[in-house]
């Protein structure tokens, strides 16, 4: 599309004078109303090719004749037709409202906005600490590139690759839970014990210890492997040269010149974590019984809790889609090469 | 088991049982026992049992509420709500006597009108069973406060085994009258007489309840605090089990691997009484609309091929007994293997019957083919597909073994009728007439109901012993009629029984009589207690 083109449908907007950064938002959030559009779309009809229905699996627990099933596919709505149950379903969106989950007795939002803090702890936990460790293991090897060192982390870095986040899990509760005792193994506090204030926090935190590990271990692995890589690319480039010839000092030109442009990839990386890190805090909240938002979904996938399952997908569809527009801004923050548009 | 005899009036005061409360208990309460935590698998949709019959509801729903009656060792009722309660001569009348003070939770003095409420507009209702069990009452007569008169067109005898707390919970009138009974806020924080009251509920994580210090039966619960923590993944349970997380983990919750680790582990016990009240079978519907399991012929010879008893052993590693009929063997008062046909494992005489059906060896060595769809839920029903496949393929059977998911195989099996062969795992009940009748009785053949009559078998015989075995109030003669039940059954083999299950509790060792009689884990635990 040429430039004239583009400046004239979008004159309106010109009119306005928009500043670049502005623009580029604007343009991104339109893009990101039609990426939650298709995922709504998506989400509902995948949903309803699955076979069998909510009260099936109701029934199937317990004893009902064919008039109470029919009653409760009334009463859910079941029996209506799709593209009403669609409009429904939008229809609600529209107004914020995420439905009613009649596996779980309560309102949807309820549900996930009492589990929302704990998958999102979990994530920015994990988050923060596969980056940290993953890149400081990453740019001490390449810059001891060759080394028994850098053979080491290298070493690591596979073992950790190759763990399933399950078997992490799984061995965490084994060896800090049963054998050491170091560590509660299942939820988000000592129900029974009542703590509040500073007490709440060390216990919450003690409960997240294993559960953020089980999660980092994998994402460790691929922050170092790509923190080395670009570290040794960056270190070739011609800017970096410079800066040595200049006579600055080895830990200015690594942590400012090379790290800087080194952490592109990192960030991208970490942008996709947060997407993918929600199937990995699947397994890992249902092993270690987390109240949270990705268990619900497991739960939901298998009760065929469609409202349930829909409110999740909605909900994390619209957090990986503000990620992403953060790792767009985050960009051009970190190199003035690239610009918004 | 059946308290109902004609021929004469038969009085069940059970005083004696309320008014001996034993002081040893009393002293372990003394020495502390603040909390209960039970690891327990799936989430209630509500915490009212008489609203739903789903597992989740059974396990909490007798804690907080009470029923009419409880029933001791070998489903023998003995009185809860009800002091003593009287049958007519005809069967056609039953008289409860409340028990005088009893509080609900809210202060509100409970009365025969709740009970009244509680069956006719409730259980009656809403309650799976309920309609079943109920069906032959008409009216609740309340002559006074604490006389509930139940009027029958036909004797119920499979009543009398389901009015504990967790089969038919009494519920209060005063919170219910005038308001849409499923919606209303009391489903999910009762209102019981029951030995715990409701303290809050976090939607499938926790449930915690404390002791109500005005619970009639003075003294007790003698647990503080009762949680129970909602976890889906079975290893967890058992590893919270063994880091002394959770204290107790009912109804075989754990992986079958880790109740035999438990059981040789020190300081757990595995415990496998108290589950007379809610037995279940492992068992395979034929799908009788299709031509080649029509003939009674290769349904027998499908049954000579398999082993329970090694099904038993190997594939439940011997935490379940082999299947020889219809009942359950724990439904003791009616289950016989006399007179009724054996399948003992013998691949000729199935090979024979196959041969004489009319399905010979092919020219590639099968005689057709089938598939075997199994429930996933458990490990097991899958394990046994694959052995069964392996069965059938030796007589010339050339078997597939497919797993569908729960949603998925009650719709494959109920709903579209597409399947040869199934295993899944269903409760006989507390009674053959509530749990086992259904698979059999031809006017069960529900389409889109799980765990129907799902074969599609109509048999006048089975029918017409079924039915009068039901409203039979003569105990020698309703066995007999079951006996015979059980011979046409396994003669016609439209269910083959796999095995029986034996359920199994397990705790740490310093968790002690959470068994009252026919029940444990959904039983009331006011009894449970924990040493220091």
């Amino acid at each position: 599309m040429s430039l004239t083109e583009t400046s004239a449908r979008r004159a309106p907007v010109a009119r306005l004078a928009l500043p670049p950064w502005a623009r580029f938002l604007l343009g991104r959030l339109g893009q990101a109303l039609l990426v939650m559009a298709l995922v709504v779309i998506g989400n509902f009809v995948i949903m309803q090719m699955a076979p069998g229905d909510l009260v099936t699996v109701i029934a199937g627990g317990a004893d009902m004749t064919q008039e109470q099933m029919a009653d409760l596919r009334a009463r859910f709505g079941l029996d209506l037709p799709l593209l009403v149950q669609f409009w429904n379903y939008v229809a609600q969106l529209l107004t914020f409202d995420l439905g009613y989950s009649y596996r779980m007795n309560a309102p949807v939002w309820e549900v996930l906005s009492a589990r929302l803090p704990t998958t999102a702890a979990l994530v920015v936990l994990s988050l923060l600490f596969s980056v940290t460790i993953g890149t400081v293991m990453g740019v001490v090897s390449a810059r001891r590139a060759g080394t028994l060192t850098d053979m080491g982390i290298n070493a690591v870095a596979l073992v950790l690759y190759a763990a399933p986040s399950f078997v992490v899990a799984m061995l965490l509760v084994l060896v800090f839970s049963v054998k050491l005792g170091w560590f509660p193994i299942a939820g988000l506090t000592t129900v029974s014990a009542g703590y509040t204030g500073w007490a709440l926090v060390k216990d919450m935190a003690a409960h997240l210890v294993m559960p953020v590990t089980a999660l980092c271990t994998f994402y460790v692995a691929i922050y170092a492997r790509l923190a080395r890589s670009t570290m040794l690319e960056v270190m070739d480039q011609d800017y970096v040269r410079t800066a040595r010839a200049k006579g600055l000092s080895e830990t200015r030109v690594i942590y400012v010149h090379t790290l800087r442009n080194a952490l592109l990839p990192i960030v991208t990386m970490a942008g996709l974590q947060v997407s993918t890190v929600l199937g990995g805090a699947v397994v890992v909240e249902t092993v270690f019984g987390l109240p949270g938002m990705a268990r619900t979904a497991y739960d939901a996938v298998f009760q065929r809790d469609t409202t349930m399952l829909l409110g999740v997908m909605f909900v994390s569809s619209l957090a990986i889609v503000i990620v992403n527009l953060a790792v767009d801004l985050l960009y051009t923050v970190l190199d003035p090469r690239v610009s918004l548009k | 088991m059946s308290p109902l005899k004609p021929n004469r009036r038969q009085i069940l005061a059970g005083l004696a049982a309320s008014v001996a409360i034993p002081a040893l208990p009393q002293l372990a309460r003394a020495q502390g026992s603040a909390t209960l935590t039970v690891a327990t698998g799936p989430v209630p949709v509500y915490l009212n049992a008489a609203l739903s019959t789903g597992g989740g509801e059974a396990a909490v729903s007798g804690k907080m509420m009470d029923g009419l009656l409880t029933y001791g060792e070998g489903m023998s009722p003995e009185p809860q709500l009800a002091e003593s309660w009287e049958v007519s001569e005809d069967g056609l009348t039953v008289t409860f006597k409340l028990r005088p003070g009893v509080m609900w939770h809210d202060g509100e003095p409970f009365t025969s009108e709740d009970v009244r409420f509680s069956v006719m507009e409730v259980l009656k209702v809403f309650h799976g069973r309920g309609r079943a069990t109920f069906a032959n009452v008409t009216e609740i007569e309340t002559p006074d406060e604490l006389t509930a008169v139940f009027k029958l067109t036909k004797p119920a005898p499979a009543m009398m085994s389901a009015l504990n707390a967790q089969e038919s919970p009494m519920l209060p009138a005063h919170v219910y009258v005038g308001t849409d009974i499923q919606q209303n806020p009391a489903n999910l924080s009762p209102i019981g007489t029951g030995p715990y009251k409701f303290v809050s509920y976090a939607p499938g994580e926790t449930l915690v309840m404390e002791r109500n210090p005005d619970y009639w039966d003075e003294g007790k619960p003698l647990i503080d605090q009762l949680i129970f923590r909602y976890i889906s993944d079975g290893s967890t349970r058992a590893a919270m089990l063994e880091t002394g997380e959770a204290d107790l983990v009912g109804s075989s919750q754990l992986p079958t691997i880790e109740i035999l680790r438990f059981q040789s582990l020190d300081g757990f016990e595995v415990n496998g009484a108290g589950y007379e009240h809610t037995p279940s079978i492992h068992l395979c519907d034929f799908n009788l609309r299709r031509p080649q399991w029509q003939d009674k012929r290769v349904r027998q010879a499908l049954n000579f091929a398999i082993d329970n008893k090694w099904v038993a052993e190997n594939v439940w590693f011997g935490l379940a007994s082999p299947g020889t009929g219809p009942l359950h063997v724990q439904q003791k008062a009616f289950y016989t293997t006399e007179g009724v046909p054996n399948y003992d494992i013998d691949l000729e005489k199935a090979e024979a019957l196959l041969d004489e059906a009319g399905y010979p060896r092919g020219e590639d060595g099968w005689r057709f083919s089938m598939v075997i769809d199994a429930v996933q839920y458990g490990e097991e029903p899958p394990r046994a597909a694959e052995y069964m496949r392996e069965q059938f393929r030796e007589i010339g059977i050339n078997a597939e073994a497919r797993v569908n998911d729960f949603a998925a195989y009650v719709k494959r099996v109920y709903t579209d009728h597409d399947f040869d062969l199934t295993s899944y795992t269903a409760s006989a009940g507390a009674d053959p007439a509530i749990g086992v009748q259904r698979f059999y009785w031809s006017k069960n053949i529900k389409d889109g109901v799980p765990f129907s009559n799902g074969s599609g078998y109509a048999s006048d015989e089975a029918d017409a012993l079924l039915e009068a075995a039901a409203v039979e109030t003569d105990l020698e003669k309703r066995k007999q009629l079951y006996a015979d039940f059980q011979a046409v059954a396994m003669e016609d083999v439209p269910v083959i029984q796999l095995v029986y299950d034996a359920k199994k509790t397990i705790t740490s060792t310093n968790v002690k009589d959470y068994v009252q009689g026919a029940l444990s884990f959904f039983g009331n635990f006011a009894d449970v207690h924990k040493d220091a």
